[in-house]
């Protein structure tokens, strides 16, 4: 017969190695966690670091502004990508946002049925479209048909995957955007359409913006689909018909090359490349960016400055 | 003002209406590129299909030389699922990982993170694969390759081949780098969609917080972690650049994947590498087309499971949150 003392002695001492078991395994598995997040931090670490390095050592204003030299020189510069860039940015926001927005609008205003749960769900998996498939389709549809390459195909390629961003966007932000101000606005006699334009659109504005700034992030940093429609070219802009160079297109084509001169372009072209993504990234989030929380300001300015 | 109103009333009625159609075109909009895609990629791969029949998938010649045109595509499939595989293995439990470590941190540090982690997601393929040609490949062929390549060579077949840094190895953990941030996103937003009543209750139970995720989070989000997982399986199956910067782009029966270090070929990658070479007259083009029809199947499959599966989960948080 045990007393009541030792049986207590005895719990207290299985209690200990019970519970000291399972702090080990749970600091194991903080340790574990915490590799993990480190694992992933290396590699962005790098990047940065290379590109900003080796990148800004290219940089000149002739690197920026000329056509590219004759190849292996490491002469001359990516002005044409830069031009490209910027233009098919252009193009593919003109096809692509007015579609997005109205997509959008017709999610959230007129998608509570079984189309619109339709269109919301196949806009989602068309958003994970492999972009090399995009490609391939602007190039069946629009440089088949014209007969050679050009802006309008790689615009075209670049607007199917910006419209469904946009539109996801834009019905996000319109739903958060309350009710009364729509039954405010049709109580006045307004039209629908001038409810949705002036009063809804206007009081999401800033999470559209947030939406199509972060589209246009996205395409500029496209590759794939621009290899098999604006084709790459060395020369600066000559009509929306003819091919034209960009910025990725331009890394990837200075990757091929064998010469140290052709390295250090890329590194160029591609630091130019990340200033423009980043810093479209970056300034999204500080617009937006409050001491609580991104969402707490989107939704605060969503709310016409009110707080609900 | 009865007059007024009547004349108002049909012009009222007929801009909205005008109004809603407009958007509702636009809305269909995706359905029918959708189905423009479909309908196009295979019309205009049928001549491949037809010339080939299922040799097309199972074959692994790959000829575009005329009159001796032999197209098979299944070095390019396999290379595909064994990349977005490894890949897979490596990113997966990664992710998981900074998804917890984000959902348990101290805001100061949980807020900076996500930052950044949104942030590699932001980083274009191009700059992986143009980092992972000129610094990563160096870094990978000395510390790790090599090594595995003299200590395991000569016993373990996957490790039988000597290293070049440009193969199979390498494209898949530029793949897995490229798929933490999109893995690690959803899953944050799955594991912060547990009810804190259940977290609290397994705390209140004397759980640890590892206990805390095994009995809490782990049961209740998982099949909204598997859906972020496949979702990520999708980007990694139609990745482009990177991997073709890295994989070697061996192309015929030598890019069947056997072992770890030899040079392989996607999906992806044989059409970003020969498409622009490719006459259109020959077969060679419905050869590439096919391809990108293939692979986008197998990504159109993967992503409407991947959906399925993470919006049953997040209409779970609604109901929790209504209730």
């Amino acid at each position: 017969m045990m007393s009541s003392a030792q049986k207590r002695a005895e719990y207290r001492s299985l209690f200990k190695h019970n519970v000291k078991g399972r702090l080990v395994v749970d600091k194991i598995a903080m340790g574990v966690v915490l590799a993990c997040v480190v694992i992933a931090i290396i590699p962005l670490g790098s990047i940065l670091v290379e590109v900003f390095k080796n990148g800004l050592a290219a940089l000149s204003v002739e690197f920026l502004t000329q056509v590219p030299g004759a190849i292996g020189t490491g002469t001359g510069g990516i002005g044409p990508a830069i031009q490209g860039t910027l233009i098919i940015i252009g193009m593919s926001s003109l096809i692509g946002i007015p579609i997005g927005v109205m997509s959008g609008i017709f999610l959230a205003e007129f998608g509570d049925n079984k189309l619109g749960r339709t269109v919301r769900f196949f806009n989602d998996v068309f958003m994970e479209f492999p972009s090399i498939v995009l490609g391939i389709f602007a190039f069946l549809t629009i440089v088949l048909l014209l007969g050679h390459f050009s802006l309008w195909a790689g615009a075209f390629a670049l607007s199917l995957i910006m419209f469904p961003i946009v539109a996801r966007t834009t019905e996000e932000s319109l739903k958060l955007v309350p009710l009364t101000y729509r039954e405010a606005g049709l109580a006045l006699g307004l039209r629908q359409w001038v409810v949705t334009f002036r009063i809804v659109l206007s009081a999401a504005k800033n999470g559209m913006i947030t939406g199509i700034l972060l589209a246009v992030a996205r395409i500029s940093g496209e590759t794939a689909p621009l290899i098999m429609t604006v084709l790459g070219s060395s020369q600066f802009f000559g009509g929306f018909d003819s091919p034209m160079d960009a910025l990725p297109l331009r890394i990837w084509r200075l990757s091929l090359l064998p010469y140290d001169s052709a390295q250090l372009q890329g590194w160029g072209a591609a630091v130019v490349l990340i200033i423009i993504i980043l810093s479209i990234n970056i300034g999204v989030r500080y617009y937006f960016a409050t001491k609580n929380s991104a969402k707490g300001k989107l939704f605060y300015r969503v709310m016409g400055g009110r707080k609900r | 003002m009865l007059l007024v109103n009547k004349k108002s009333t049909p012009s009222r009625i007929s801009v909205d209406k005008i109004f809603k159609i407009a958007a509702t075109v636009a809305g269909v909009y995706v359905l029918v590129i959708i189905a423009l895609i479909v309908f196009q990629l295979y019309s205009e791969s049928h001549l491949v299909w037809e010339h080939e029949g299922l040799e097309f998938i199972t074959g692994s010649q790959w000829n575009a030389v005329e009159g001796r045109e032999v197209f098979g595509a299944a070095p390019y499939i396999a290379g595909t699922l064994v990349t977005a595989g490894l890949a897979m293995a490596m990113g997966v439990p990664i992710s998981i990982g900074i998804a917890m470590f984000i959902s348990q941190a101290p805001k100061f540090i949980a807020g900076p993170l996500s930052i950044v982690i949104d942030l590699l997601a932001a980083v274009p393929s191009i700059i992986y694969g143009f980092w992972g040609l000129l610094v990563f490949r160096d870094f990978l062929l000395n510390n790790i390759e090599y090594p595995l390549y003299d200590t395991f060579g000569e016993s373990i077949w996957l490790f039988s081949s000597a290293p070049f840094g440009l193969d199979i190895f390498s494209a898949s953990i530029i793949l897995a780098i490229m798929i933490i941030p999109t893995i690690s996103a959803v899953s944050r937003e799955i594991m912060s969609a547990v009810p804190h009543m259940q977290k609290e209750a397994a705390y209140m139970l004397g759980a640890t917080k590892w206990e805390m995720f095994k009995l809490a989070i782990f049961p209740y989000a998982k099949t909204g972690l598997i859906g972020a997982a496949i979702l990520g399986l999708g980007r990694a199956v139609g990745e482009t650049m990177a991997v073709t910067m890295l994989i070697g782009n061996a192309t015929g029966p030598n890019a069947f994947p056997q072992t770890l270090f030899q040079p392989g070929q996607t999906m992806s990658s044989i059409i970003a590498n020969e498409f622009i070479e490719a006459s259109p007259a020959s077969l060679h083009l419905p050869a590439l087309i096919g391809i990108g029809f293939t692979l986008l199947l197998v990504a159109i499959a993967i992503n409407i499971v991947a959906h399925l599966l993470v919006s049953r989960m997040l209409k779970v948080k609604e109901g929790v949150i209504n209730a």
